[in-house]
Parts: C-alpha cells; sequence; structure tokens
C-alpha cells in the first residue's frame, strides 16, 4: 500500500522537528554557568539551537534530495516543469519565518528583561554606590541588580580600571586595590568601569556577560555570581599588541572565604595602619 | 579626389591582444577580466596572510610572529579580502562583464568612468600592502576604532586611510554607473520585471553602495585629522566620543555586507535555473526582497555595538530590524529550494558550488538570527563565534559563489570549457577545508575565545589546530582550481556559443563576445528564465531559441 506524500511529508516535519529539540537540549556547546543570569542565557541558547537545527537540517536535507533525485541521468534531455511560481506557497514561506522570527525577537527580549538588560540607567542602586559620580552619564550595560535592590543584598560596588593591558580592580568600601577580581558568591557586585587608553572589553565567559570599557564613558555591569571557582575574564576588544594576553581572573568565594579576603587585605580592617600598596 | 581607409591607417584606438588587460581600456568585458584578475591575486595575498594568522594560532602562545606584526597581519587581511578581493569582484567583476548583456547594451552607461574606477584598485592595494613595508601597516584591525587608530603608529593607519578612500571612491564610482546603466541603458523594449534577476541584485547593491560609502569616506577624513591634526573628533582625551565613530563606521560597514552578498544572490539565480532547466522560481518576490533586503540593511547597523553603552531602546530597535533580514533572504532561499524541485540538475562544478553557498549561507544566517538578539550577542561579541559566523557569510556564501560563477561563465569569456574533473576536486576540498576551519570556531567563541588574539587559553589548543587543518586544505584547494583556468585556457574543450543551453542574453552571441557585444542588434530577451520544454519534446539544443537568435542579426554567430 502506498503511503500519500502528504502523510510522508508531515511524518518527515515532526521527525525533524524532535531531532531539533532534542539537539537542543541534549547537545551543550557552553562552558559552566556561574552566574545568576547564565542559565537564563542558557535557556534562550537551547531554544535558538533547536530552531536553527530544524531550520538547517531541513533545508540541508530539502538540497541533497533534490540532488539526487532531480539529477540529470545520462542520456536524459529536455527541461524541468516551467513553474514559475506559486503565490500561496511563496506567501507561505514568508509568513513562517516572519512568525519565527517574531517569536524569537519577543522571547529575547523576554530573556534580556530577565538579565536586567532594559533596566532604565542611572537608577537608585548607582547612586547607592559609593556617593555622587561625578561623571553624570553611565553608559548602559546589564544590570540586574536594580531589579532586586529591595532585597536585603545591597550590591558590592567594585571599580573597574582597564588600561593596556590590565584590569585593575578597586574596592572602594574596602579601599582594597587587586589585580584579581575576589566576589562573593550569592551577592549582587555593581562593577564601575573606566578604561585609561583605549576601548577594552571585560568578558567573563562563565558568567555570559560582556560590556565594552570605553575611554570618557564609563560603563556599568552588575551580575550575581552562583558557582564558586576561579574564571577567566578577557579581554574582548582589540587594544594592541599585548590584546591576547590582556587576562585576568575572576574568583567566586563562599560570602565568609570572601569576608576573610576582605579582612586579610583591607587597609581599614587591619588595626595597624599600613600603606596601602597601589598596583 | 577620394580618401581611402586602408587598414594600415586605422590603428586600433587601444592595444589589442593580451596587452588590452593592462591598457586602459574602456571594454566593459575587459575591465571585467581586469577586476576579476586583479581581485584574485590580492585573494593570494589575503589568503597568505590568513595562512600567517592560523599558522600563529596552531600554539597557544605568539611564538610564530611578532605581536605588532600579528595585529598587521589580521588588519591586511580583513582590509585586503573585504575591499580588493570580494566588493571588486563580486560586483565590479561580475557586474561589468553581465550588465551591459543583460540590458541589451553595447558598454556601460560611463565608459571612461568605469576604466577610471578599476584603476583606482590596484594603486590603492598597492600602497596598503606597500604599508608594511614602508613603515608599519595599520594595527588597529579593518574596524580602525579609535582612541586605538589614533594611538598606534600613524603612518599605517593614514596609509590605510587613504587606501580605502580610493577604494570607496572606486566603489562609488562603479555604483552611479550600474545604477544609470540599468536604469537607462535599457534595450528598447525590455521592461524592468523582464531582467534577469541579477540587474536587480546590482540595482540594490548600488543603491547601498552610493548611500553608505559616502559616509564611509567622511568618517575616515574625521580620523584622519584626528590622527595628523590632533583635532578630537573620536579622541576621549580631547572631548571627543569613540562610540560615534562606531555609529558612522557600521553605517557603512554593515551594508557592505550586503553589498558582498546581494550580487551573489544575483549570480546564484542566473547560475541555478540554468544548471536545473527550469524557471527562477518567484521572480516578483525575489525582486521585492532583494528591495527589502536594501531597505532593511541601512537600519541595522547598531547590532555591532551592542556593548558598546548603547541605550536599552536602541538595541531593542536593532534587534527586531536586524531579525526581519532573515524574513527576505529567506524568501531567495526557499525560491532557490522551489527551483531546484522537479528540475532536470546537472551537478557540474557550478552547480556544487552554487549548492554550497545555499548550505554555508543557510548556516551563517541561522547564527546571523541568534547574533542579532542582545541577551545571545553580549556572550558571543567579539568572539571566535563572530570571526566564524561572518566567513560562512563571505565566504561560505559569496567566495563559493564566485567559484560557481567562473566555472559558469568560463566558456563564455574564452570560449572552452573548464575540466569537471578538477571543478569536482577544487570543490571537495574547498566545501570540507572551509567547514573544517570555520566550523570549530563557534565551539571557541562560545567557550571563551576572543577574536584578535595572538595567544589564548592553552584549552583550546586542539580545536585551534583542527581549524589550522581546515585552512591548509583551503589553501591547498586553490591549486586545482589555477591549474584547471590556466590549463583549460590553452587545452579546454571547445564550448560552443552556449554550453548550457542558457536563455540569458550574454548566451546569445558568440563566445568569447566581439567587441560591442553583438554583430547585430542586441536579442530582445523578455524571458531570460523561460526553460520548461517537457523531457522528449524537443531536444536540449533547440530549446536556446532560434526564435531569440532571429531577433538579433542571423550574422552574429559569425
Amino acid at each position: 500500500m502506498r503511503i500519500p506524500a502528504a502523510i510522508l511529508t508531515l511524518i518527515t516535519g515532526m521527525a525533524l522537528v524532535l531531532l531539533g529539540l532534542w539537539i537542543g537540549q541534549n547537545i551543550n556547546l557552553l562552558p559552566v554557568d556561574a552566574s545568576a543570569n547564565a542559565p537564563v542565557y542558557d535557556e534562550l541558547f537551547k531554544v535558538l539551537f533547536s530552531i536553527g537545527t530544524i531550520l538547517f537540517v531541513g533545508i540541508v536535507g530539502l538540497i541533497v534530495y533534490s540532488l539526487v533525485k532531480f539529477r540529470r541521468k545520462p542520456g536524459e534531455s529536455g527541461d524541468g516543469e516551467a513553474v514559475e511560481g506559486n503565490l500561496p506557497l511563496e506567501i507561505l514561506w514568508t509568513a513562517i519565518p516572519a512568525v519565527v522570527v517574531l517569536f524569537v525577537g519577543i522571547y529575547s527580549y523576554d530573556i534580556y528583561d530577565r538579565m536586567g538588560g532594559m533596566a532604565p540607567l542611572n537608577d537608585h542602586s548607582m547612586h547607592a554606590m559609593g556617593g555622587e559620580m561625578e561623571e553624570s552619564r553611565t553608559w548602559g550595560g546589564i544590570s540586574p541588580v536594580s531589579l532586586e535592590s529591595d532585597a536585603a543584598a545591597a550590591p558590592l560596588p567594585i571599580d573597574v580600571t582597564a588600561m593596556q593591558f590590565a584590569f585593575i580592580f578597586h574596592y572602594p568600601d574596602a579601599e582594597i586595590t587587586s589585580g584579581e577580581l575576589h566576589v562573593p558568591m550569592g551577592q549582587p557586585v555593581a562593577l564601575h568601569m573606566k578604561a585609561n587608553d583605549v576601548i577594552h572589553a571585560f568578558w567573563v565567559p562563565e558568567f555570559r556577560l560582556k560590556q565594552d570599557v570605553i575611554p570618557g564613558q564609563p560603563t556599568l555591569l552588575s551580575f550575581t555570581a552562583t558557582r564558586p571557582g576561579r574564571y577567566p575574564i578577557v579581554c574582548a576588544e582589540l587594544c594592541g599588541p599585548y590584546h591576547g594576553g590582556m587576562r585576568s581572573t575572576v574568583i567566586v568565594d563562599e560570602p565568609e572565604t570572601f569576608e576573610a579576603w576582605v579582612n586579610q587585605n583591607s587597609p581599614i580592617a587591619n588595626a595597624a595602619p599600613q600603606t596601602p600598596v597601589q598596583s | 579626389m577620394t580618401i581611402s581607409l586602408t587598414p594600415e591607417q586605422s590603428t586600433p584606438l587601444q592595444p589589442q591582444g593580451w596587452l588590452r588587460y593592462l591598457s586602459f581600456s574602456t571594454d566593459h568585458k575587459v575591465i571585467g577580466l581586469q577586476y576579476l584578475v586583479c581581485g584574485f591575486i590580492f585573494y593570494l595575498i589575503g589568503g597568505a596572510l590568513a595562512g600567517a594568522i592560523r599558522t600563529e594560532l596552531l600554539t597557544p602562545i605568539s611564538d610564530f610572529l611578532p605581536r605588532e606584526t600579528y595585529n598587521e597581519v589580521l588588519t591586511l587581511h580583513g582590509t585586503v579580502m573585504i575591499f580588493l578581493w570580494i566588493v571588486p569582484v563580486v560586483n565590479g567583476a561580475f557586474g561589468n562583464y553581465l550588465i551591459p548583456f543583460y540590458v541589451g547594451a553595447r558598454d556601460m552607461a560611463f565608459p571612461r568612468l568605469n576604466a577610471v574606477a578599476f584603476w583606482l584598485i590596484p594603486p590603492a592595494g598597492l600602497l596598503l600592502i606597500s604599508s608594511y613595508f614602508i613603515a608599519s601597516a595599520p594595527q588597529s584591525g579593518w574596524t580602525a576604532y579609535p582612541p586605538l587608530s589614533i594611538t598606534t603608529p600613524a603612518t599605517g593607519q593614514i596609509i590605510w586611510i587613504l587606501s580605502v578612500l580610493l577604494l570607496g571612491g572606486s566603489s562609488i564610482f562603479g555604483g552611479i554607473n550600474f545604477i544609470a546603466t540599468i536604469l537607462k541603458l535599457r534595450r528598447p523594449g525590455l521592461k524592468l520585471m523582464q531582467l534577469p534577476m541579477y540587474c536587480w541584485a546590482m540595482l540594490g547593491t548600488s543603491i547601498l553602495v552610493v548611500l553608505s560609502t559616502p559616509v564611509l569616506a567622511g568618517t575616515l577624513v574625521l580620523l584622519s585629522f584626528d590622527i595628523i591634526a590632533h583635532t578630537g573628533f573620536f579622541n576621549p582625551s580631547l572631548g571627543g566620543n569613540a562610540v560615534v565613530y562606531q555609529h558612522l563606521f557600521w553605517f557603512y560597514s554593515h551594508p557592505a555586507v550586503y553589498i558582498m552578498v546581494l550580487p551573489a544572490f544575483g549570480l546564484v539565480s542566473e547560475i541555478l535555473p540554468i544548471h536545473c532547466r527550469k524557471p527562477l522560481f518567484g521572480y516578483t518576490t525575489m525582486v521585492y526582497s532583494i528591495m527589502g533586503i536594501v531597505f532593511l540593511g541601512l537600519i541595522v547597523w547598531a547590532h555591532h555595538m551592542f556593548t558598546s553603552g548603547t541605550p536599552p531602546w536602541m538595541r531593542l530597535f536593532f534587534t527586531i530590524a536586524t531579525s526581519f533580514i532573515a524574513v527576505p533572504t529567506g524568501i531567495k532561499f526557499f525560491n532557490w529550494l522551489a527551483t531546484m524541485w522537479g528540475g532536470r540538475i546537472a551537478l557540474n562544478s557550478a552547480m556544487l558550488f552554487s549548492c554550497g553557498f545555499i548550505i554555508n549561507f543557510v548556516f551563517g544566517g541561522i547564527t546571523g538570527v541568534a547574533l542579532a538578539q542582545v541577551p545571545f550577542d553580549i556572550h558571543v561579541h567579539d568572539t571566535y563565534f563572530v570571526v566564524a559566523h561572518f566567513h560562512y557569510i563571505v565566504y561560505g556564501g559569496t567566495v563559493f559563489v564566485i567559484f560557481a560563477s567562473i566555472y559558469h561563465w568560463y566558456p563564455k569569456v574564452t570560449g572552452r570549457l573548464l575540466n569537471e574533473d578538477l571543478g569536482r576536486l577544487h570543490f571537495l576540498l574547498t566545501f570540507v577545508g572551509f567547514n573544517l576551519c570555520f566550523a570549530p570556531q563557534h565551539w571557541l567563541g562560545l567557550n571563551g575565545m576572543p577574536r584578535r588574539v595572538a595567544e589564548y587559553d592553552p584549552q583550546f589548543e586542539l580545536i585551534n589546530q583542527l581549524s589550522s587543518v581546515g585552512a591548509l586544505l583551503m589553501a591547498i584547494s586553490t591549486l586545482p582550481f589555477l591549474l584547471n583556468v590556466v590549463l583549460s585556457a590553452f587545452n579546454g574543450a571547445p564550448a560552443g556559443d552556449n554550453p548550457w543551453d542558457a536563455l540569458t542574453p550574454e548566451w546569445l552571441t558568440s563566445s568569447p563576445p566581439p567587441v560591442e557585444n553583438w554583430k547585430g542588434e542586441a536579442p530582445l530577451v523578455t524571458e531570460p528564465y523561460g526553460y520548461g520544454t517537457p523531457a522528449g519534446e524537443l531536444p536540449l539544443a533547440a530549446t536556446s531559441g532560434p526564435e531569440l537568435w532571429k531577433l538579433g542579426n542571423s550574422d552574429q554567430r559569425s
């Protein structure tokens, strides 16, 4: 008994969708997630990966099928059918991508909102950190902190200075200056970033976060680390000959360990006054 | 008394033979080939630079090139490949060769301007390359973001600006010429909606060139003021704004992607129907989608700047506009698939490269839609994921189409066919090498390798070596191609005038075509894709349309 072509097409389509969903859900291409917004990002990635797989496998399948099925056999002459178009079909494959793209756009907007990307600039969490900002405008980064600012945990302010070819981290409350970034797990952190010379970019792949550090335009980046460990900080904007070597480390500590680190290094906390070590 | 014109007296105005390819020729076919060969030489230079990059990245430490030289190499690689290979070839070479045929004209609208446009390119290219030997080549990437481009050695950066200005000028001259030719030089009786699709692609591309290239030129002039006159347009320490440069730069450089890709779409639309023996599916929607891409292409530039501190509303707008480019682009791809469906597909090298293009470009398009999403982009911006994405677009997309076009139109230009076995070998090596080189780079970017680095985290060593092997295969794939092109020019099988039994006008004259394209009147081709004779009804040779031949003079076969 011959199975009608429509049924076959339907089954193939369903198999394709299932394959795409399976691949999207089960093949992990990303590094470990270590910040509050990384799982949100990974969710978006899975959806995009599934849709992409379905489209790609479907189109490659169609091409390979056409090349095999409709190839010109030796000795065969003549043309294919003179089909110049099919309006309903063309409307269909305009409408479907439009709907998919619209869905992806709205979904990624939602993701971005959950990551704090749509938070207004210069919000109160900014004013909370370290007094008045002389640079009157702070340029947008991702700041999920502002969404949680009612919570008990106030964001830990840290000043970041990027220069050729290093990041310097300054903790204004504890007056610590460090070449490595120490942050407590679970507490929001607000990085206030400035560049001295050229554009750099602060990127922690495990946090899924990146923000350019622009001379003349301070930028803000906030995140909450969720997994203890050491993760690379990478400069992602070409900044000169040693750009590839402009790396640092972010160390996510348990709150107590972080507390201990602050007490050990802060000139304020130590009773004996010490000259603060710069750079 | 009569003056007799003896052959001795009528010395040709321009050199004949191979010398005309080195002359200030105004013949659009000569200029087209000049663009192609000149572009290919720069392709080999850019490829050698890419080889240097992949060699450096074999190991996680910076050990092959000095660090400054590495940045010079990556800057030159990007600039050469974009401004001296892809843009001139896909626009200048094929545009000049084909557009006058397609509109039924004997030459471009402004032949001298056309020759000027070409002859700006070799000096500009030599200027750019020579910067390495004079002082030092530019080191700030092809994007030349200030303040880095202001602080790196000035001589190289200024030479880079001069070179790009010349190339931009050449591009604008070409764009004006194409618009005038397509709109004003059509054979009487030929309507716009009867033109082959490549004309529409070139019309759209030329609109983008004319609208956006001057913005780049102005920006680079301001940048050069910042460098030599110490003005402060983009220099934050003098009160300038570095992000404004990025807006202006990408206002050109995102449309530049479509300037590189739209003509490729047009060329594929010419190649597919001929080798599938079917009409181009959905001509009208194809035209509208080209114009849709042109419009949307102008309003998506800031998606290159999602981490540059742009305000949230701007990120949202550019996300949506960028995502929607997928719709007209998708229409074109589905139309090509429908063109193949039910055809009589000849699986030759031109067809293989065209299908390779579709596969690669769909992949690059999918990663492109992902990159358009702000949250996704914030993680992978400026990483190897982006490097992989745009190589899938410009190499997997446009360069594959350039090769497909060379296999397709080589018999037109030379009268001889290229060797199919070498062609298939070329395709296999290119396709495998390309995917081996660039597919793993997506993973590198997702996992933490930024772009434009000479040293990287040792955990990425194996994948980088895999990628370098792919690059080596790509380099090797050039050999069968070069061998094929050179040998076939002398020993290739004679092709006849119309080896593919095509209906587009460039095939309705002798191969190679005479000066001024047709011995008699240009044929009126109102149905460039009128394939579709049922199998067995007529032999293929007859479907090339004797009736079309008769529209021109019968002596044009000569």
